[in-house]
């Protein structure tokens, strides 16, 4: 059986996916990335980062969310 | 009664509203191209009842401002239409579990039906029907497909009233309808898909972004100076001059009517630009000179918002934009500013703090000229050189980021990060972008052309009472003093408040010097927002707001247009 680890989106290489385990910080931050399809069960394609710590694009199901480098760190997930 | 479009945002409502109502709205491919809420009709049966598009939002747990105004709005309706995304099922149907547990009745179109063919998705509508418990409808607004067939179906509808639910517990059941209704077919990259993501790495994104803006800029400019040496002067030269100097000599060449109508003869000749009459400046300056530039610039912005160019733009600029306290979807706003402050400032509800939209009103207030000014700068400014008007946007640009950058330090609250959904490249259908075109451009004549009119009007009348020369007086040691202008300079700042247009066209007369003009254009562009201007600045930022904002802009054109004084 492989090994699984768990890393924030923000450390996914481009390319790489992960399946979400958990959503940190406040209930603010939860909601809006669960209204955008990010959430615990779900898997999560990294498509592109900018560089110096700038948005995070992920594709998850058929959309593609941009989302702060921050606010991508506090999202867990699970890769091979 | 009353039927409201509810959806999240860019699924099409706006297309659909227009398609129902026939009511022609802005509909563009980024998310929050609707911000207020905007009311059409319909027949239904013999009946006309009332259709509103309620701005876009993905749940009614009110998180943000479009959000709570979509709640709010529910409370006053007698039937949804909930729009879904048909290629981004999963996410549209949140929205659709709790307009269940609402009590009223719901209708779901599937919008961008046709999307989802070549996307590879498979829905089955008939057992979504029946797990919804509601009318299901495919639709394409943008092609009208399907919008027969919904409205004869919201007659068949009811609430199911679903008892309320937590938010993990909607998200499992939207999982179970998800699974059961659609299939999706594993198919290669379409060439659109290919350059949606090279569009969005850093590297090939911006040198993607460098060249859209250059050839933007460059067909903008070649449109807005063909229209105006090949029609429009043509126009105003061969068929109206002759018109207008028959009706000066009529006139007998000068009197009071004389200089209303035609205005000051020049040489005993008729100057478009400096006669100042209502029946000659009043209509080259918005028909001549800015007329071919606001088609230009809305037919290019329209492409841009139609392809879903702009949120990739945005992503791109978040890192930049975050120096000056604003995140990357600002920009959206910034170069709506560019055509109109108007819609501009409007737009900044997009953000979600009252700090960034403090911050982008007010940039967009200070540096960013509007399609009008920037025609009327190109004209007047271009034709001491092409350097000058490099110089009038340089400082601009400069402009923009240090007041940003010092607003950033002194406004209080928070920037929140960018949280955003880039939409797919879509292909935009040329009627679309036409019918967007077209009502940006016949609002421009309808809303400017009167105001023009009238400043131009106003300004004869106080130059008859030698208003300005009593003003000129005490502001001189401000125009000429700070700015190194003439003192009749001040005709054009006060003129400022009504247009800007009309404002730089009134630098014409005073034989500037290129390094005048450079700093008249800069000082009129930054001091004071136009009269339309002012009313949204008030609306959106308050009285409060629009006075903090009116300081930076004096102190920062003061400033500025000093040191350029100074410099040139």
């Amino acid at each position: 059986m492989s090994e699984k680890i768990q890393i924030t989106a923000s450390h996914l290489q481009p390319g790489q996916s992960g399946r979400v385990v958990q959503i940190q910080g406040g209930h603010g931050i939860a909601n809006r990335l669960y209204a955008m399809g990010i959430r615990p069960g779900k898997k999560v394609t990294k498509v592109s980062s900018m560089f110096m710590r700038g948005p995070v694009t992920l594709r998850v199901g058929q959309m593609q969310v941009a989302i702060g480098y921050g606010m991508a760190g506090k999202i867990i997930v699970e890769v091979e | 009664m009353r039927i409201l479009l509810v959806g999240n945002p860019n699924v099409g409502k706006s297309a659909l509203f227009t398609r129902v109502t026939g009511v022609k709205v802005i509909a563009s491919n980024y998310p929050g191209t609707t911000v207020g809420f905007t009311k059409g009709s319909m027949k239904l049966g013999d009946e006309a009842v009332e259709v509103i598009d309620v701005p876009g939002t993905y749940t009614l747990d009110p998180t943000s401002e479009a959000e709570e105004v979509a709640s709010r709005m529910l409370q006053d309706g007698d039937l949804v239409i909930n729009i879904l995304d048909a290629t981004n099922l999963e996410r549209n149907l949140y929205l659709t579990m709790e307009l269940l547990e609402r009590n009223i009745p719901v209708v779901v179109a599937l919008n961008m039906w046709d999307d989802t063919k070549h996307r590879g998705i498979d829905i089955d509508v008939a057992k979504m029907e029946e797990r919804l418990g509601v009318p299901v409808i495919p639709t394409a607004a943008t092609s009208g497909f399907g919008i027969k067939d919904l409205v004869d179906r919201i007659s068949e509808v009811s609430s199911p009233s679903l008892p309320q639910r937590t938010r993990d517990e909607r998200w499992a059941a939207v999982g179970n309808i998800v699974g059961e209704v659609q299939t999706i077919h594993h198919r290669h990259h379409t060439w659109l898909e290919h350059l949606q993501d090279a569009s969005i790495k850093p590297l090939s994104g911006l040198a993607i972004a460098a060249a859209v803006l250059a050839v933007s800029f460059f067909i903008i400019r070649f449109i807005g100076e063909g229209l105006i040496g090949y029609v429009m002067e043509p126009l105003f030269e061969k068929l109206w001059l002759p018109l207008m100097m028959r009706l000066s000599e009529a006139l007998g060449s000068g009197g009071f009517w004389h200089d209303m109508l035609v205005g000051k003869l020049i040489d005993g000749e008729i100057d478009f630009i400096q006669s100042m009459g209502v029946l000659t400046t009043g209509l080259f300056i918005p028909l001549g000179a800015v007329l071919p530039y606001i088609f230009a610039f809305y037919l290019i912005l329209g492409l841009l918002e139609d392809v879903g160019y702009l949120p990739r733009l945005a992503v791109l600029l978040d890192n930049f934009m975050h120096r000056i306290g604003l995140h990357g979807y600002a920009i959206i706003p910034t170069m709506l500013g560019m055509g109109c402050a108007v819609p501009a400032i409007m737009s900044t509800r997009i953000l979600e703090s009252k700090r960034e939209r403090f911050i982008t009103a007010t940039l967009i207030s200070i540096a960013v000229p509007c399609a009008a000014a920037q025609a009327m700068i190109i004209g007047l400014v271009g034709a001491e050189g092409w350097q000058y008007v490099a110089m009038v946007f340089g400082t601009l640009v400069i402009v923009w980021f240090i007041v940003g950058l010092i607003l950033k330090k002194v406004v209080k609250g928070f920037s929140p990060e960018i949280i955003i959904e880039i939409p797919p490249y879509r292909l935009p259908s040329w009627r679309g972008v036409l019918s967007k075109l077209w009502m940006r451009a016949s609002g421009f004549v309808k809303e400017a052309l009167p105001i023009i009119l009238g400043a131009i009007f106003v300004v004869s009348i106080l130059y008859a009472l030698g208003v300005f020369d009593a003003i000129a007086g005490f502001t001189a040691p401000v125009v000429s003093g700070v700015f190194g202008l003439p003192e009749e300079a001040v005709t054009a700042i006060v003129v400022g408040f009504l247009r800007k247009d009309v404002a730089i066209g009134l630098l014409a007369p005073l034989s500037l010097t290129a390094g005048q003009l450079v700093v008249g254009s800069v000082v009129l562009t930054m001091f004071f927002p136009c009269v339309a201007a002012f009313v949204v600045l008030l609306r959106e930022l308050r009285l409060k707001g629009l006075l903090a904002s009116i300081g930076v802009m004096l102190i920062a054109t003061l400033i500025v247009g000093g040191l350029l004084n100074l410099v040139l």
